[in-house]
């Protein structure tokens, strides 16, 4: 049993630093952050902000030069099912169909077929691709590929979800589909998500708390809290307060570029 | 299969005029060249241009004879059978041989760095070399006869064979080997799950040049003095003057290897269904 207190993923004065051509580059800088179950974050931030390595790092493709990463208190040294990622260009099975694909995890855990079986089927229907089980992945949409991808993951018991720019290849429409379609899963299920995005829109729209990430180095800037009512319009004034001010603070390290 | 519900399967179903004409057009256009060049070869041999090789009639009669015999009955009348048969078990047997070498074999160096670093450098040594300069070596290592058609049709289906694995293998992408290690899958389970099923497009091509090299080599290694097969058919008929023996093999064995060719991409179409850019 854990302590309700105690954070799901926590990230503590985490640097990363790699070497090109004889330079040392930061791509992240003494970076806090605690995640309690449940809650719904994105980071957000230019390219070069350290936001992706972050994710990477909590998903345990990547060690930390300093600091530690923890989940449940244990230090995370490799990718485990736990934390399930999401990737931009999905990353899917080309050889395995929607149906397949889905399965690939409980399977590799030898989970027993029959018990499998029923996982993929619900996980296929909850993303709304039953019509296409069958189907590979060429032969699908980008949008279709994605949720492809979230059952994927969802269906090998993932308690975080690690969403690295997901919908940043779709079109704007799939992309407000999907946003609406992940934030109902997400209600209904206990998941924590970690998502990063460089659209401020996106990141409000989506998230419990909104990490805002400036580059070099890549750092955590702050920290903001939403309070909007569920669902969330993006064309009220609040909505757009907020949006204003997150603006303000994306752009704030400019100035200080020179330093 | 839920194929047909497919966007792209829609409308191609939508465009097709009717399935009988839609089928029989890419016959005809792949007919026109072959048409175009019996032509030409009946207008030269009828007009003279040449007095040693014959004309599409004969060399038509005289494959019905090899074939089936009763017009000429000599010592190749109604042997084309034997023929065949034995050049099939020699590209069949070398090429098997080589498949069940050369897969291991690439599947090793592009998964160990310690087995690249020791026989990449030697195979890319010996690949150069062209299958033809084996053809002395062979013979004095094999002796005249089938093991030395069987060893150069190894030879020459090994290579393509080998380095499309290699490229197969190492050319996995690496978003794959990181889905599949969140998912649970690691280590050794990984082989299996990720490398063999991505490098397969790959290995499949290898195969069917492979293939394609054992019935292009296979003319050379029956030149080794054998008493049968396709080649020895035209080497014989070389040496005989019998310019319609050596067109009767050329066209048996062509036919022979197209037919095998698309006996494989049938095989590679059915088992990379999945793969958007491999259909044959």
């Amino acid at each position: 049993m854990a302590e309700p207190t105690l954070p799901i993923i926590e990230i503590r004065n985490v640097t990363k630093t790699f070497q090109l051509q004889g330079q040392t580059i930061h791509a992240l800088k003494d970076a806090s952050l605690s995640i309690r179950k449940g809650e719904f974050v994105t980071l957000i931030g230019a390219s070069g902000c350290g936001k992706s390595t972050l994710l990477r790092i909590i998903a345990g493709f990547e060690k930390p030069s300093e600091g530690e990463a923890l989940m449940w208190g244990k230090p995370i040294s490799e990718p485990e099912p736990q934390r399930g990622m999401v990737f931009q260009d999905y990353a899917l099975f080309p050889w395995l169909s929607v149906r397949d694909n889905i399965a690939f995890g409980p399977t590799s855990r030898g989970v027993p077929k029959a018990q499998a079986r029923d996982t993929v089927e619900r996980f296929v229907d909850m993303v709304g691709l039953g019509r296409f089980a069958d189907a590979y992945p060429h032969q699908l949409s980008g949008g279709m590929r994605q949720r492809v991808a979230i059952a994927r993951v969802l269906a090998n018991d993932a308690e975080v979800v690690l969403m690295d720019e997901p919908f940043g290849a779709l079109d704007a429409m799939t992309r407000e589909r999907l946003q609406e379609e992940l934030l109902d899963i997400w209600a209904r299920t206990n998941l924590t998500v970690v998502f990063v995005t460089h659209a401020i829109e996106e990141a409000i729209f989506l998230a419990d708390r909104v990490v805002v990430m400036t580059p070099g180095p890549g750092r955590i800037e702050s920290d903001n809290p939403m309070a909007l009512a569920r669902p969330r319009d993006i064309a009220s004034p609040e909505f757009n307060d907020i949006r204003r001010a997150l603006s303000g603070k994306l752009h704030s390290h400019h100035g200080k570029k020179a330093a | 299969m839920a194929l047909a519900d497919t966007p792209q399967q829609r409308l191609a179903d939508m465009r097709a005029p009717s399935p009988w004409l839609a089928r029989l057009k890419p016959i005809g256009l792949a007919l026109i060249v072959p048409g175009l060049l019996l032509i030409f070869w009946h207008v030269a041999t009828a007009r003279r241009w040449t007095r040693l090789i014959p004309t599409p009639y004969e060399t038509a009669e005289y494959m019905v004879d090899f074939v089936f015999g009763g017009i000429y009955n000599d010592a190749f009348s109604a042997t084309a059978h034997i023929h065949l048969l034995a050049s099939m078990s020699r590209v069949y047997g070398g090429f098997g041989l080589a498949m069940l070498a050369a897969l291991p074999l690439g599947l090793l160096i592009g998964r160990i760095p310690l087995a690249r670093l020791t026989l990449d450098p030697f195979f890319q040594l010996m690949r150069p070399i062209p299958v033809t300069a084996w053809l002395p070596l062979s013979m004095i290592l094999f002796g005249l006869g089938a093991r030395s058609a069987f060893a150069l049709v190894f030879l020459g289906a090994f290579f393509p064979i080998l380095l499309n694995t290699i490229f197969g293998v190492k050319n996995v992408d690496p978003k794959l080997f990181e889905a599949a290690s969140m998912l649970g899958c690691k280590g050794n389970a990984q082989f299996f799950r990720v490398v063999l099923p991505a490098a397969l497009p790959s290995i499949f091509t290898g195969l069917r040049l492979g293939l394609g090299l054992a019935w292009f080599v296979i003319v050379v290694g029956e030149m080794t003095g054998v008493p049968q097969g396709l080649g020895a058919v035209i080497m014989d008929g070389r040496t005989l003057s019998r310019t319609e023996l050596v067109i009767c093999g050329m066209i048996i064995i062509g036919v022979a290897g197209f037919i095998s060719d698309r006996i494989v991409v049938a095989i590679g179409n059915r088992l990379l269904r999945w793969s958007p850019n491999h259909h044959g």
